[in-house]
């Protein structure tokens, strides 16, 4: 069982004039998924990259345990890359092993893992095949064995989920649950929000290089507006007006579906709603990371 | 992990990757069939032009032993044969199966040739039947044929001032074979060089690569694994054109083959050393194939210079003033110097400023471009102006 924490620490970067990252602070625990979420350009591949050294930050530090990563434990965080890559003109087993090797694994421990990682991905048939003649589903299983050949410590995945089919989504949540499950701390960045909801422990949301939201995806509904979604068929328009912050913000059907200010009682809501007849339906309605995350790119926008 | 360890993984990678390519393996077999045929065309030329056949008919056959024995004397070979029986000895002129015929008896002898009497040989056949004639006067006077022995002895003596190499034909070849190789080496494995690293870049496997490596050691041990196949094919290509030239006959020299082939190893390493560099950091400033070759241009228009301009200075006078001083200039000493070492013209001490030379410019160039390359490797899109890569 590994337990280590990854520590990103007040990270700053600019490219000329424009600021990639601005104290960006965040860490994840062992044993974590955590979610990477924002908009093109928000800054997370900037993060990453700069997480795994390939690029040198402006200030800010990447920690390991408490310690700032240098070469050798950077060896032990296991990484996809945004643009995937792989060299075109080499067979698959052989690829596996130079890069298993070249994090430190003996020849013989490297071939050992890199036979093991492509017949759990599925990819036996293809090992001798050269990486550019398989499919892009398949390159994509292979970038996957690549991060992960060298039993890492860390996992470090930029759009993991990008371009795969629903089986290969599939087999990729349940390798990156497992790994979490074993105590390696697991990052990784995903436009797929309803996929960061099902999989992820916390989320953190980028906005022009800084976090501006971290937690649970309950925690990050806490603290918002909530909503209720009531249907009370004998009620008379208006019947909330009384209630100090409820708005009423559309209608299903015969359903009102009303917003709440943060801290306001949902069962004075219910009171009034039973003053007006019977009750057929009263329920919150969870506002979706999508929904979140919408509010809180637009709402920093506009303020 | 060692930093050794690191660069040795990254060497036998790009090594195994290349020796394996069909590429790799046509290429040096087309070189070798191209020295052969240069060392077999060289071996033909060679006896041809050495080795006459005269044909004797009637009383002229008698002239046999002492044509062949002046001619050795001329440094010509010639081979005499008898045809008083052919029906047709003039037809053999014609068809090139003698180069000349010899008729008649002394004094009137008569040489028939197809179109162009050798000079050479007409001199020999001159100098046999005047010895012939003296012998027969002598004779008929009475005098002692000693005076014919003394008279064949007179000689001016020749002093030269500097004395003229009777081997420079075949140094000249050797020299000219070792500036092509070092020439085609430098280019193609320097081209290999970039052709990586802008393989790398343009499929962003660096970028995993750099999670793991230091820049420096990924570009050291691409070299140094590219390098080596160079190496090997370079070894190979030389090992079996000597085979061949000292089997034909063609090389002469003794002892000159194995001295040639270090000479052209250091300087091989040298050349490498200096030059892929170079390319490493040209070709880290684009992110795609086909924009290599724009920036790669320069590099390889020094080194095709370098052997366009060297081999013509060496061929006319390879001690002159201008090769000496390229020669010695780190752009072009990995072509040329070999070279001039291989045909025995290069002092010790201009072959010792050289080597001090390209090592000098080789720790430049490997800082330098080094630099160029750390900083501009990662950088994916559009072409990175050579100012940035060196900034910070």
């Amino acid at each position: 069982m590994v337990e280590g924490v990854l520590e990103i620490d007040r990270v700053s970067k600019r490219y000329g004039e424009v600021v990639a990252l601005q104290n960006m602070s965040f860490d994840v625990r062992g044993g974590e998924l955590f979610g990477f979420v924002g908009s093109n350009g928000a800054g997370k591949t900037t993060t990453m990259r700069i997480a795994l050294g390939v690029l040198a930050a402006d200030s800010g530090e990447v920690r390991w345990n408490g310690k700032p990563i240098d070469i050798d434990t950077r060896r032990r965080i296991g990484y996809m890359p945004e643009e995937r890559g792989l060299y075109p003109k080499m067979k698959v087993l052989d690829q596996l092993v130079y890069l298993a090797e070249l994090h430190g694994m003996s020849t013989n421990d490297a071939h050992r893992s890199a036979e093991n990682w492509i017949s759990r991905l599925g990819l036996r048939d293809r090992r001798t095949d050269e990486v550019q003649k398989l499919s892009l589903g398949n390159q994509q299983r292979v970038q996957l064995a690549a991060a992960l050949v060298h039993e890492p410590d860390v996992l470090v995945l930029d759009e993991p989920f990008s371009g795969l089919d629903p089986v290969a989504v599939d087999v990729m949540s349940h390798v990156l649950r497992e790994k979490a499950s074993a105590g390696v701390p697991v990052v990784f960045s995903s436009h797929q929000l309803d996929l960061v909801e099902r999989l992820c422990d916390r989320v953190g949301i980028v906005r022009s290089g800084s976090l501006v939201a971290c937690g649970t995806v309950d925690e990050l509904r806490a603290g918002g507006t909530s909503r209720l979604v009531v249907e009370v068929p004998e009620a008379v328009n208006g019947w909330t007006e009384g209630l100090d912050g409820v708005r009423v913000i559309g209608s299903e059907g015969r359903r009102t579906v009303l917003e709440l200010d943060h801290g306001v009682d949902d069962q004075v809501v219910l009171h009034a709603a039973l003053a007006t007849g019977p009750v057929h339906e009263f329920s919150r309605q969870r506002p979706s990371l999508t929904e979140l995350f919408r509010n809180v790119v637009t709402e920093e926008r506009t303020a | 992990m060692s930093p050794f360890r690191s660069v040795t993984l990254v060497a036998r990678r790009e090594f195994v990757a290349k020796v394996r390519t069909r590429s790799f393996l046509i290429g040096t077999v087309v070189i070798i069939a191209v020295l052969a045929g240069y060392v077999l065309l060289q071996a033909a030329l060679f006896s041809d032009g050495q080795r006459s056949v005269v044909g004797l008919t009637g009383q002229a056959v008698q002239l046999a032993d002492p044509l062949r024995e002046k001619a050795k004397a001329f440094g010509i070979e010639v081979e005499t044969r008898d045809v008083t029986t052919a029906e047709n000895a003039e037809q053999l002129v014609r068809d090139d199966e003698l180069d000349a015929l010899v008729t008649g008896a002394p004094p009137a002898l008569r040489m028939i040739v197809k179109d162009q009497g050798d000079d050479v040989l007409r001199n020999v056949l001159d100098d046999v039947l005047r010895q012939q004639v003296l012998a027969a006067q002598l004779a008929e006077a009475g005098l002692p044929q000693t005076i014919a022995q003394e008279l064949q002895n007179v000689r001016v003596a020749v002093t030269a001032l500097e004395p003229a190499d009777p081997l420079r034909g075949e140094r000249l070849a050797v020299g000219l074979v070792v500036a092509a190789l070092l020439y085609y080496s430098l280019l193609v494995y320097g081209t290999m060089v970039a052709q990586g690293v802008v393989e790398e870049k343009s499929s962003r496997v660096v970028e995993i690569l750099l999670a793991t490596l230091r820049p420096w050691q990924l570009l050291l041990g691409k070299v140094i694994g590219l390098g080596a196949v160079g190496l090997v094919q370079l070894v190979l290509i030389s090992g079996v054109g000597l085979l061949l030239a000292s089997g034909s006959g063609v090389l002469s020299i003794s002892g000159v083959g194995g001295s040639v082939v270090a000479n052209g190893v250091l300087w091989y390493l040298l050349g490498f050393f200096l030059y892929a560099t170079v390319f490493a950091a040209a070709a880290s400033l684009v992110s795609r194939q086909e924009e290599l070759q724009s920036v790669l241009t320069p590099i390889s228009m020094t080194i095709i210079i370098a052997f366009v301009v060297g081999i013509n200075l060496m061929i006319q006078n390879a001690a002159g003033t201008a090769v000496t001083v390229l020669s010695m200039l780190p752009p072009f000493a990995p072509i040329l110097m070999p070279g001039r070492i291989a045909m025995g013209v290069a002092p010790a001490w201009q072959v010792l400023v050289a080597v001090v030379l390209a090592l000098g410019a080789i720790a430049a160039i490997t800082w330098l471009g080094g630099k160029v390359y750390a900083n501009a490797v990662l950088r994916v899109g559009s072409r990175v102006k050579l100012r940035e890569a060196l900034r910070t």
